[in-house]
């Protein structure tokens, strides 16, 4: 409880104009520290539900976790704390679905890296399992307005010891807000990581530590063999899943990597495809199509060029960071920050994502950049939000400002995609969530420091 | 890979026809040299020394500013450029960058490797010149990596795309020699020569750093000594002398010493930026700049005393431990104590939204607009004493310029132009526009590569070229791509962070190339 108290407090940090400090401070030396069963009515903002027209002058109503109530001629209730909204927007909180949230901590000490198992195969293991509540990255990801992230093993296709893992386990939706793993799930098993085989000619020789460049097929037998695996792995795992319905035992002659694979093959659960290129999304979705599994492409730097076919086969895409370096020469130094506008003129869903967690928080730069280079901001705007929820299944509880859903929500200054915007009040599950974080804590005791005496 | 293979056929079909028709040719290659006078009319202007102009002019005349003010008479002779609704700010100078590099960026043998120079190795058609000129920077203090305590020579380029490489240095601007402390000379991350390797390199601690930049300049100032007394008899007209030796390796270190040549020393932590402050007292000499310096708040008020500048990211942090305290309002920080602050890239992608970056410094430890456009335009400038000569709109200055749609210190500004001496280096319509033209001439020139290809005897390699034409790795998009494991290849080698802005994953090496 006192954590929210703190965070009252430390959002007062964020409040650099003194007239919102005296409000605020006000308001919470008369209440009681808050509670999730808090009600909470933000009064005069200009709220945009992204499910309809933004309201001018509205109020929105958080009770027992859940939006209450949104509208222009809302009621507010005599119980709730109430924020003045006025000259501030809201909006639902952003989504990043691809991090490697509370799974790595600090990328070179692999004592703190948890994001990838060893082996190719590990469809068994989940994310949530070991992701790291108090991870320092939480934090400092939610001060930036994510109120929600995937945090997804082998993600980008790296064990721990430098091999690639194909199916890479499962990612868990979580709210950045718990003392403990259970108070953060939204989804345990969001989605099945397969990190697609590339064709290679170029590859990395362990046994020298060079490179070495090989012959076309050569490099196209391996991927053969690889994508059969994968084949293989889905047909045991079928067969597995007929057997268990059948009144196999729950308890005796477990496989537990076919069980994990079950919700697949049954097209319960999303395959998260990572794939670059166009021949090896066009191959993925081929695959998936023939599988009749539900897939999900990450990453996508060519989906542009197979936009067609991802529109045809309703399959959306999980953008790489606009943030990247183009991979060939020759390209338009615009490629990917056009790409995100060209791919939803096609009809293509799109969302962005991080790819990382240090970075997590240049989310919204991400989206804006895209804005830049022709995306429409309201697709933008999805793309951060409702899309993401929408391809792991979870628009019923979060994406939107609807009355029902989770009060993930975001109180800001103004456009939460642009650089100097700021976060006034962050709301996960219905509670007020501190925005302090173990950079801003750094920035007070510094700006602090007496000034030094000795330094000449 | 299919396209390496194209831009190297391109690049082999290039080099031929140059080869044979080089005289005439290669004035033609160049861009078309600028007109004597541009008038820039009706934009927003932000001069950095003086405020906004709203709806100002620039006059350019010979490639510098001749006037900047709210209504300049465009001169009979002038190109007029109607920027109406249009920004205006001087060319982004990145004060860490590894661009235009021809292969590794690190002499990673050994510890102290200041005989190679950067400027020997300048590749003039990087690609990422053309990239970075896109998004407004017009400057670049190219550096030598940071796998050595005392690493190798460093050089300012200007961004003058389609100009040879001798043509890419800024002109009296004074070299540097990239220094490096922490984690990356110790080699801490990913093996290769550090602690516990089979033949790890001296140093492996923060300690030994110290000595050994202690014990180069020890050296250094014998060498310095000899020579002085050397020149003093000479001069003197003592005529019977033998000149002492010269050693390369240290004739850098002594131009250190006397102020001809600036430290730009890599570095993290709070204890070893002030280590290299007390070294640099002991023997004498400045720190130009502390590069990362991502605990550069924390001892703010030192560096500000030193006179040291500090070029820092934006909001990088949490790659390696000395990276774990590493805060977006570092910048912010050291400015309110007095240091003169630069946000810098160490990244030829990250250099293509330095406006943007910068901008953060306003959320970040409220700096104000002027302030946070300092940090890429004027601040770098002075940190390598090339003030006088770009990073305001002053007239008397080098018309280094960008022009965006929107305010620069937003994430939907787009750059339209960017200007270097006055000369249009980059035009986003004109770009748009060639795109057709390029592609097309891709197709011819694959097409003949094709029908070459299928005349050569079995065995003959189409893309093998002539010596000197190899351009791998090195922040290649597509060039040599480093082993996948944490090595000091991936790790140090190409980049001064130790690690990258994203994982070193299969499609990050191939997105990022060398410079992971």
């Amino acid at each position: 409880m006192n954590r929210s108290l703190n965070g009252a407090i430390m959002s007062l940090r964020f409040c650099f104009s003194l007239c919102a400090v005296f409000v605020v401070s006000l308001f919470f030396g008369t209440t009681a520290p808050a509670q999730t069963t808090s009600v909470y009515a933000i009064t005069h903002a200009k709220i945009f539900t992204l499910a309809g027209a933004p309201i001018e002058d509205g109020t929105l109503i958080i009770r027992d976790g859940k939006i209450a109530a949104v509208g222009a001629s809302v009621e507010v209730p005599a119980s709730a704390q109430v924020i003045d909204g006025k000259g501030l927007q809201i909006y639902p909180g952003l989504f990043d679905p691809i991090t490697q949230m509370g799974l790595r901590e600090i990328g070179a000490v692999s004592a703190t890296v948890d994001s990838a198992e060893t082996g190719p195969f590990n469809p068994n293991v989940v994310a949530a399992d070991a992701v790291l509540p108090s991870s320092e990255h939480i934090p400092v990801t939610r001060a930036a307005g994510i109120t929600e992230v995937l945090a997804v093993p082998a993600s980008g296709g790296f064990d721990s010891s430098g091999g690639e893992g194909l199916l890479g386990g499962q990612a868990s939706a979580i709210h950045l807000n718990g003392w403990t793993i259970s108070d953060m799930l939204i989804k345990k098993s969001a989605a099945m990581v397969i990190n697609w085989p590339r064709i290679q000619s170029n590859t990395f020789d362990p046994s020298t530590f060079a490179r070495r460049q090989r012959p076309y097929a050569e490099a196209k037998q391996e991927y053969d063999k690889q994508v059969d695996e994968i084949t293989d792995w889905l047909d045991r795992a079928r067969h597995y899943s007929q057997i268990a319905s059948h009144g196999g035992s729950a308890e005796f002659d477990r496989d537990l990597k076919l069980e994990a694979l079950g919700p697949v093959v049954r097209g319960e659960l999303p395959v998260l495809v990572f794939a670059e290129n166009a021949r090896e999304i066009r191959n993925a979705v081929e695959f998936c199509d023939a599988q009749k599994i539900k897939m999900i492409l990450a990453g996508g730097d060519e989906a542009y060029k197979v936009k067609d076919l991802l529109r045809s086969k309703n399959i959306p895409v999980i953008l790489r960071p606009t943030l990247t370096e183009l991979r060939e020469e020759d390209l338009p130094y615009d490629r990917l920050l056009t790409q995100p506008a060209e791919l939803v003129a096609a009809g293509v869903k799109i969302a962005f994502g991080s790819f990382d967690n240090s970075f997590a928080r240049r989310l919204g730069q991400q989206a804006a950049n895209a804005v830049a280079y022709g995306l429409p901001y309201d697709e933008a705007l999805k793309a951060v939000t409702i899309n993401p929820a929408q391809m792991f299944g979870l628009a019923d509880q979060i994406g939107t400002l609807e009355t029902g859903k989770l009060a993930n929500l975001i109180v800001t200054t103004g456009d939460p995609l642009e650089l100097t915007t700021d976060v006034r009040y962050l709301f996960i599950k219905g509670e007020l969530t501190s925005l302090d974080n173990k950079h801003h804590r750094l920035y007070e005791k510094y700006l602090n420091r007496p000034k030094a005496t000795n330094s000449k | 890979m299919k396209n390496t293979f194209v831009a190297k056929t391109l690049k082999l079909s290039v080099a031929l026809f140059c080869a044979l028709f080089a005289p005439a040719l290669s004035r033609a290659a160049n861009p078309p040299d600028a007109p004597p006078v541009i008038l820039i009319q009706n934009a927003t202007i932000y001069t950095i020394t003086h405020g906004i102009i709203d709806h100002g002019s620039i006059l350019i005349r010979d490639g510098k500013i001749a006037e900047v003010g709210a209504s300049i008479k465009a001169p009979a002779n002038a190109q007029v450029v109607d920027a109406a609704g249009q920004y205006v700010m001087p060319g982004i100078i990145d004060c860490h960058s590894h661009i235009a590099v021809d292969g590794s960026v690190n002499e990673g043998s050994i510890s102290v490797s200041s005989i190679v120079n950067i400027a020997d190795v300048l590749n003039s058609d990087d690609v990422n010149i053309y990239r970075d000129l896109a998004g407004g920077v017009t400057v670049a203090n190219v550096l030598h990596g940071s796998a050595n305590s005392i690493g190798g020579q460093t050089v300012v380029i200007k961004l003058r795309w389609g100009q040879p490489a001798s043509r890419l240095p800024f002109e009296g601007a004074l070299p540097g020699i990239k220094f490096a402390l922490g984690e990356n000379p110790k080699r801490s991350n990913g093996g290769g020569g550090g602690r516990g390797a089979q033949q790890p390199r001296y140093p492996t601690t923060r300690m030994g750093v110290e000595e050994t930049i202690r014990g180069a300049f020890v050296e250094a100032r014998d060498y310095k000594r000899t020579w002085d007394d050397y020149n003093k008899r000479v001069s003197a007209g003592d005529k019977n002398l033998i000149a002492p030796r010269r050693d390369l390796r240290l004739e850098p270190l002594v131009e250190v010493l006397e102020g001809k040549r600036y430290v730009h020393s890599h570095c993290y932590r709070e204890d070893e930026i002030l280590m290299l402050l007390r070294v640099a007292k002991e023997f004498g000499f400045k720190v130009r700049t502390f590069q990362h310096v991502l605990e550069g708040y924390k001892v703010a008020d030192e560096i500000a005393a030193a006179g040291a500048g500090a070029s820092t990211f934006s909001d990088w942090w949490a790659y390696k431990v000395e990276a774990f305290e590493a805060i977006p309002y570092n910048a912010a920080i050291m400015t309110r104590r007095g240091v003169v602050v630069s946000i810098n890239s160490d990244d030829a992608e990250e250099a293509t939204h330095l406006n943007q970056e910068a901008a953060k410094t306003m959320h970040y430890g409220g700096l104000s607009h002027e302030e946070a456009m300092k940090l890429v335009t004027l601040n770098p400038a002075m940190q390598l004493g090339i003030d006088k000569r770009v990073g305001s709109i002053d007239a008397g200055k080098d018309a280094d310029l960008v022009i965006y749609n929107h305010d620069p210190l937003s994430a939907y500004a787009v750059v339209q132009k960017t200007l270097i001496d006055g000369r249009v280096y980059f035009d986003r319509q004109k770009d748009i526009a060639d795109r057709a033209t390029l592609e097309a001439e891709k197709k011819t020139l694959l097409e003949k590569e094709k029908k070459a290809a299928s005349k050569r005897p079995e065995g003959a390699d189409g893309a093998r070229r002539p010596g000197g034409q190899r351009r791998p790795g090195g922040g290649r998009p597509d060039g040599a791509a480093p082993p996948p494991q944490s090595t000091d290849d991936t790790q140090i080698n190409d980049s001064d962070t130790g690690d990258s802005k994203t994982d070193p994953s299969p499609s990050a090496s191939a997105n990022h190339g060398g410079v992971l």
